[in-house]
């Protein structure tokens, strides 16, 4: 496939970014657009060690550029880059990282316990933020361990007065503790200029970036993934029905917060993409029976995608696992407005239910892109264009990140988009 | 009264459970018997489960009842209570790769249909696998993964299984890496892939020469 070089980087860049566009309002773009989520395969591809991804962010970013102007996606992701340094320094216990417990050449992977304990929903309850400053932190972070010696929080009114905890702070470990913290954001700062410097830069050459990292969570997710664990927050179903659900409602106004910071920041950079990435998970078919989903789950996730779209931001949803059953509720949500990028739920389900409300992205697996043909890929991808890509609302995606795909297999899915994908 | 025990566990419902549990061994019941239906309702869950009746919290709930149970139990069992096999099954999540989740899910249904499970948990080195099969003489293998780099691992568990000589000895399954498919399957070199439990269960009923 030819380059797009008769045009200009900026003329492609609305291009691309209109194409998209298009398939979220339902309409028929010029062709099928297509998105990349590369995770590590930009490291792989210039042939960096992995490690390096997770401490050396101009290498990433240039790694990075180099995939995505070798492969010309429409869109891709530049919200990969993670930082070991910043893990380092926190001495993260929730985190196994190349060199830091997880394999030198792979992915990072999280690891997850009941860091509340089934009897501490009241402590939480009363007071979140003094139960993640006090409790939580010092037990997922060892640099913050110095914490738990910190006074109730409530006391902090009679700072002013000379009052309340304000001795501690003369402790030489919470302040070392406060000083890491310092240490910590500064890093991540620095990261995070690098990251935005890249992000600017590939606009410039025509390419839109997915740059907003997520942060909202449904709150089950969130009491499952940093609080409960899986085990616990299934267990609490059961056992604590009444504790669980005020923690979801405890938690709705912190993530509705998030959502209006997410929209000053959409607003800042008109010219990009409104899209927002997030990844509902532990709602999937197999992790709850549907009464569960609508008793926990469904209500809160709802509302969140409906402020998100009152704010003006574009839910770029990737709906983590297998979601087939779920999907007449996605058609309780306004129509045009979101993209539903699927990981193994049936996509051909989905564009029965879904198609002339929702814009579809996805169907080809990262398996494949790591195990099958050139060949193999093209006709996949030529039979999603054929039949999800009907009637436009489609944008070709992969379903979870590329860590360890075949480059050519991902030109293909790619290129296929260019050569079959387009409408007449 | 061992119906109230079947029925109430497999219903899942806790504390009548191990309330049942409590008066059965106070009235001088023998505990094998009060485990043995014990079992019996793990096996429904099992099927409850398999039919869509029941999802993952129902497992993890019910193996948190069986741990209530089996505490009672255990001082009054003057010896590990045996049960009838059908088959050994070398379980583990293979190197590299840390999730468990279905891992644990296949342990749990592979149990609950009789098979006898060495479950390695996770990041297995392939030698640890050669060692166990070679240690139990298991003819079934079950490799687990849920991120991409662990098609390369099971490939190299498989590549390394073949070297020891016992690649003609086992029947190899692979399941958890999302959308696995046939492709997957030739790739890493296995006989078998299973996309659920469910298909992982008839597997190895179908490698044991039984039923699916």
């Amino acid at each position: 496939m030819g380059k797009d070089t008769n045009k200009t980087p900026g003329q492609l860049y609305h291009e691309r970014l209109k194409r998209i566009e298009d398939a979220i309002e339902l309409k028929v773009p010029d062709r099928v657009p297509v998105i990349c989520d590369f995770g590590l395969l930009p490291a792989r591809y210039a042939g960096m060690p992995i490690k390096d991804a997770y401490y050396e962010p101009e290498k990433l970013a240039a790694a990075t550029k180099k995939l995505v102007t070798d492969l010309e996606p429409d869109m891709f992701h530049s919200i990969l880059f993670l930082s070991g340094s910043v893990w380092e320094i926190l001495d993260t216990k929730v985190m196994k990282w190349p060199g830091h417990g997880g394999p030198i050449d792979h992915v990072n992977q999280y690891v997850e316990w009941d860091f509340m304990k089934a009897d501490e929903y009241d402590a939480f309850l009363q007071d979140p933020v003094d139960f993640i400053l006090r409790t939580h932190l010092p037990q997922t972070c060892g640099a913050l361990a110095p914490f738990k010696k910190l006074p109730n929080l409530g006391l902090l009114l009679y700072i002013d007065r000379g009052g309340g905890p304000l001795v501690s702070f003369a402790d030489p470990e919470i302040w070392a503790a406060f000083e890491t913290l310092h240490k910590a954001g500064l890093e991540q700062l620095r990261w995070f200029h690098i990251r935005m410097a890249f992000v600017e830069e590939m606009e410039k050459l025509g390419f839109p970036s997915m740059y907003i990292p997520p942060l909202v969570q449904v709150p089950f997710d969130n009491i499952s993934d940093h609080l409960r664990g899986l085990h616990g927050s299934m267990l609490d179903m059961y056992r604590q029905p009444d504790k669980l659900h005020k923690a979801i409602e405890k938690l709705m106004p912190l993530m509705l917060n998030i959502v209006k910071d997410w929209a000053a920041i959409v607003k800042s950079r008109p010219h990009a993409p409104t899209l927002v990435p997030w990844g509902p998970h532990r709602g999937a078919d197999p992790f709850m029976s549907p009464k569960q989903y609508e008793e926990f789950y469904w209500p809160w996730l709802k509302s969140l995608i409906q402020a998100i779209i009152a704010e003006g931001i574009t839910p770029y949803m990737f709906w983590e696992g297998d979601i087939t059953s779920r999907l007449e509720h996605l058609l309780e949500l306004p129509k045009g407005k979101m993209i539903c990028r699927f990981d193994v739920t049936d996509i051909f389900k989905a564009k029965e239910i879904l198609g002339g409300h929702h814009c579809i992205a996805g169907g080809v697996s990262s398996a494949m892109l790591q195990t099958a043909t050139v060949q193999e890929v093209k006709d996949h991808c030529k039979k999603l264009i054929d039949v999800v890509g009907k009637d436009g609302g489609y944008i070709m995606h992969h379903s979870c990140a590329l860590d360890e795909a075949k480059p050519e297999n991902v030109k293909a899915m790619i290129d296929t988009c260019k050569e079959y994908g387009v409408y007449n | 009264m061992s119906d109230d025990l079947v029925k109430t566990l497999a219903d899942l419902k806790e504390k009548e459970a191990l309330k049942i549990v409590e008066d059965r061994i106070n009235a001088g019941e023998a505990a094998l018997k009060v485990l043995n239906d014990a079992r019996k309702a793990m096996e429904i869950v099992g099927k409850r489960f398999a039919n869509g009746e029941y999802f993952i919290p129902e497992l993890v709930y019910s193996g948190e009842i069986m741990k209530g149970i089996t505490n009672i139990l255990r001082p009054k069992l003057a010896h590990a209570a045996e049960f009838k096999r059908v088959g050994k099954v070398v379980l583990g999540t293979v190197a590299g790769d840390i999730h468990d989740l279905g891992l644990n899910i296949v342990d749990f249904m592979l149990d609950v249909n009789g098979f006898e499970v060495y479950n390695l948990g996770t990041d297995v080195p392939p030698q640890k696998f050669v060692d166990k099969i070679r240690e139990t003489g298991a003819p079934i293998v079950g490799l687990s993964g849920m991120l991409t780099l662990a098609i390369d691992s099971m490939k190299e568990t498989v590549q390394l299984i073949k070297a020891a000589g016992l690649r003609d000895e086992v029947k190899i399954m692979i399941g958890g890496i999302p959308s696995v498919d046939d492709n997957v399957r030739k790739y890493v070199g296995a006989d078998g892939f299973g996309r659920d439990a469910m298909a992982a269960i008839a597997m190895a009923k179908e490698w044991t020469g039984g039923k699916k």
